[in-house]
């Protein structure tokens, strides 16, 4: 469970971080008044970025257990590493330029550049659906290889991982599509950038995710851990 | 008295929000039914919740029959015993005390109580408790499927769950439970994001966190855990899915069934018991850290004395929430684990008790000296202290290595946690909603049924739970549907057991005095006006009692004080409401 344990202390620094903001050692009983000293109103960015970062913070979790039962499993006697197709570092790429066209279109809604925001938010959903289908073409490999879902508790780690990354993309299209409906909308598009920001938001947050992913089947994560261990005994 | 004059800074969020953002509805459907304003939100989620509730009560019956009278009843079979057990326990735990703590009263209070119009994500609410009673019913599908429901216990632990010794393990009813789990789960996400981001960005002017009542900051904290701990669940949940359904091996051992080689093999049940209890602690202060919220308020309201030691209830809420994600594994000691992980999760788990004991006393100097008013509120927030300082007390017991090895498994631990996780936050519950009745509906609830509901609960759950430590001390293991022959059970054991059962069918039916309490007042109760108990929380200040959808009407409030000014020397009244600004006049914002 160390994996999840570090997320969580992430999360308990971060929260401390913010408490250490609240003046938790204020006395309010004797403070009286509409705008206290150094008082602190509700943070100035947006509701919804504020509402999204925290449901990352659940996915983060989410896959953070995943890791750690990844690993309490590896030990026992019976796992064998599974190795990975190459079409996966084509499929991320793939992901990391849809990452990119993402940025690009914040970068151009706040410039307001309406072509370049639909031609990014185009290219990332398009990207994203090539991903997808690299994903499933890794499923078949993998499946005409032997590598069964249910051979090795390595390979269902594999394909339980992927499905649920694969999901949360698909949930992240649905979200873009409905942007790209605003940036299709008639000017004026006021809630557009917000929009386009969150999306651009969730692909970095799930390109992270991929990647540790990737780390962990690599075997690279193994590696480091292991000499964590040994620089620890 | 410092004063603070009022700043002119960008970063001070406007005081008056005009109230053209909120989805206003336009036909019944939308107002009462797909409805997105908390309130009627909190409504429907605590109806769903006390429905299954009291299907989760006539299960303690069934079991407390068999219990009782073994043999007497043909139709509670072991399996059934089993059944109802495992049933009792998950919906107790999550459909009803997780539901209605911050489903219910999250949703009815946080934007009342911190001066918002309503949820940040009205739209998200109001999915997350249609996800939410999906996932009751298909809970409740489970009792109908063939097979009937799972009996693997609450806990769910493989291989058994998913063998087909257990009831449920190889048909529909394992299956149906932890579908239902992964929607309870993907629903409370998202209504857990709503009361989180309201708390952080809601808050009406003036409002800084630590002028937030307590109640708000144990529903804040609790959701917060829950966020994080949930998906532990939803984690153990969908892999054991594959096992049982694809065939994977995540949890499920080399097996040998009927003779027969299973094909599962080198799996960790352990590795599903880490999940489970990384989840399964936080749980008990997910039910626990509300039931502390609320009821420092209600010890302050009709104690009509400010809370002793605000900062210091504040900082336990957070310093327990935290500390309860390194403690889980207290519930694996008979799993067998190294004995320094043993030391270390005793001493975290025992640590605990600092952060919780600070609340006690506190809870102890806010009555010191207060005027109180015995209400029905008042004594069951008593109760309340009482019952948690029993149940905790065995929770030291259970905590230690040493002495939890032998008692593991026994109906004393089916008595801590009774105490201290069911009958306190559940007595806890009846508290608030006799306190916030009054606002939801306007009418008081009727007081000599309130009384006779809180005597009998309250004396009821001690008569039932007291001896069942007896019992477990003697040895009497738990999950036994019937004891039979045993040299080393004495016949007081029998005699206890008639005794608790006889106890615990009138402790149930004096629910249906409470139940029946909610309906009649709604009609015929006394006429409560906004503020009954003249609380200085801002959700009594409402210009209409019942709120509105919006809650606030043309103005939100602005808040000039904390939540807790009651007897204050040389006030009007003895208590000053938040968004009173006495003793200056109200200053006219733009």
């Amino acid at each position: 469970m160390s994996v999840v344990i570090v997320f969580i202390l992430v999360i308990a620094g971060i929260s401390l971080w913010w408490l250490s903001h609240q003046r938790l050692l204020s006395k309010p009983w004797l403070e009286l008044g509409v705008d206290v000293i150094d008082g602190t109103p509700p943070s100035l960015m947006p509701t919804e970025k504020i509402g999204l970062g925290v449901f990352l913070a659940v996915v983060g979790c989410l896959f953070a257990l995943f890791a750690s039962a990844y690993f309490m499993r590896m030990e026992l006697s019976d796992w064998q590493a599974m190795p990975l197709p190459g079409i996966l570092w084509f499929n991320t790429l793939v992901l990391v330029l849809s990452s990119v066209a993402l940025q690009i279109a914040v970068a151009a809604s706040r410039r307001e550049q309406i072509q370049t925001v639909r031609l990014a938010l185009v290219t990332g959903g398009l990207t994203s659906l090539v991903f997808l289908a690299g994903q499933l073409v890794a499923w078949r490999q993998l499946n005409a290889t032997g590598y069964l879902l249910n051979a090795n508790p390595a390979n269902s780690f594999f394909y339980l991982l992927t499905a649920l990354h694969g999901l949360h993309i698909i949930g992240g299209i649905i979200g873009l599509g409905r942007t790209m409906a605003k940036a299709w909308a008639p000017a004026p598009r006021p809630r557009l950038p917000l929009s386009v920001e969150l999306c651009a938001m969730y692909w970095h947050f799930l390109l992270f995710i991929w990647l540790a992913i990737l780390v962990l089947f690599a075997g690279w994560a193994a590696g480091f851990v292991e000499i964590c261990r040994q620089l620890l005994t | 008295m410092v004063e603070f004059t009022p700043r002119t800074t960008d970063a001070i969020p406007p005081a008056e929000v005009p109230d053209v953002e909120l989805y206003h509805p336009h036909s019944w459907w939308t107002t009462y039914v797909f409805s997105q304003d908390a309130k009627v939100i909190a409504i429907q989620y605590s109806s769903t919740a006390m429905a299954i509730g009291l299907v989760a009560l006539v299960l303690s019956w069934l079991m407390r029959l068999q219990l009782a009278f073994p043999g007497t009843f043909d139709f509670i079979t072991p399996e059934a015993y089993y059944q109802f057990v495992t049933m009792h326990g998950m919906i107790m735990v999550v459909y009803l005390l997780t539901a209605l703590f911050l489903g219910g009263f999250g949703n009815y209070l946080i934007p009342l109580m911190v001066g918002a119009r309503d949820m940040a994500f009205p739209y998200l609410n109001m999915l997350s408790y249609w996800i939410y009673l999906a996932a009751v019913l298909v809970l409740v599908a489970s009792f109908f499927a063939p097979g009937g429901p799972t009996g693997a216990g609450w806990t769910l632990y493989p291989p058994q769950a998913i063998l087909g010794g257990t009831p449920g393990g190889q048909q529909a009813g394992i299956l149906i439970m932890l579908f239902s789990l992964i929607l309870f789960i993907i629903g409370f996400t998202m209504g857990g994001l709503n009361y989180v981001v309201t708390v952080l960005q809601g808050r009406a002017r003036g409002m800084t966190l630590m002028r937030m009542p307590l109640t708000v900051w144990g529903i804040f904290t609790a959701t917060v855990m829950a966020l994080l701990a949930f998906p532990a669940l939803f984690v153990a949940a969908v892999m054991m899915l594959f096992d049982r359904l694809l065939g994977t091996s995540f949890f499920m051992p080399a097996l040998v069934e009927m003779g027969e080689q299973l094909s599962y093999g080198g799996g960790s049940p352990i590795l599903f018991q880490h999940l489970f209890w990384f989840f399964g602690h936080p749980e008990v202060y997910i039910v626990a850290l509300p039931a502390f919220g609320i009821v420092s308020d209600l010890i302050s309201t009709h104690a009509r004395k400010n809370i002793f030691g605000y900062r210091m209830m504040v900082w336990a809420i957070v310093a327990i929430g935290a500390l309860s994600f390194i403690v889980w594994a207290h519930h694996m000691y008979v799993s067998g684990m190294h004995p320094y992980f043993g030391f270390f999760f005793a001493t975290t788990t025992l640590i605990i008790a600092v952060p919780t004991a600070i609340k006690v006393y506190n809870w102890v100097l806010t009555l010191w000296r207060g005027d109180i008013h015995l209400t029905i509120p008042m004594l069951f927030a008593l109760a309340f202290i009482v019952t948690f300082v029993n149940g905790g007390l065995t929770g030291l017991f259970l905590g230690n290595v040493v002495v939890d090895v032998p008692l593991s498994d026994t109906m004393f631990v089916v008595a801590h946690f009774h105490m201290v996780m069911g009958v306190a936050p559940i007595l806890v519950i009846f508290g608030a909603i006799y306190h916030w009745y009054p606002k939801i509906t306007g009418r008081m609830l009727n007081e000599v049924m309130g009384h006779f509901h809180f005597w009998v609960t309250f004396i009821g759950a001690y008569l039932i739970f007291f001896p069942m430590h007896y019992v477990g001390l003697v040895g009497v293991p738990r999950r036994y549907p019937e004891l039979g022959e045993t040299a080393f059970i004495p016949e007081s054991v029998h005699t206890l057991n008639e005794f608790i059962t006889i106890a615990a069918l009138v402790v149930g039916f004096a629910q249906l005095v409470f139940l029946f309490n909610l309906f009649w007042s709604l009609k015929n109760g006394r006429e409560a006006g906004g503020n009954p108990w003249r609380a200085t929380t801002l959700e009594w200040q409402t210009p209409t009692t019942p709120p509105p959808h919006g809650n606030w009407g043309d103005r939100l409030p602005v808040v000039y004080r904390w939540a807790y000014d009651y007897s204050v020397p040389g006030a009007p009244q003895d208590f000053i409401a938040q968004n009173d600004p006495w003793p200056n006049k109200p200053v006219v914002h733009r």
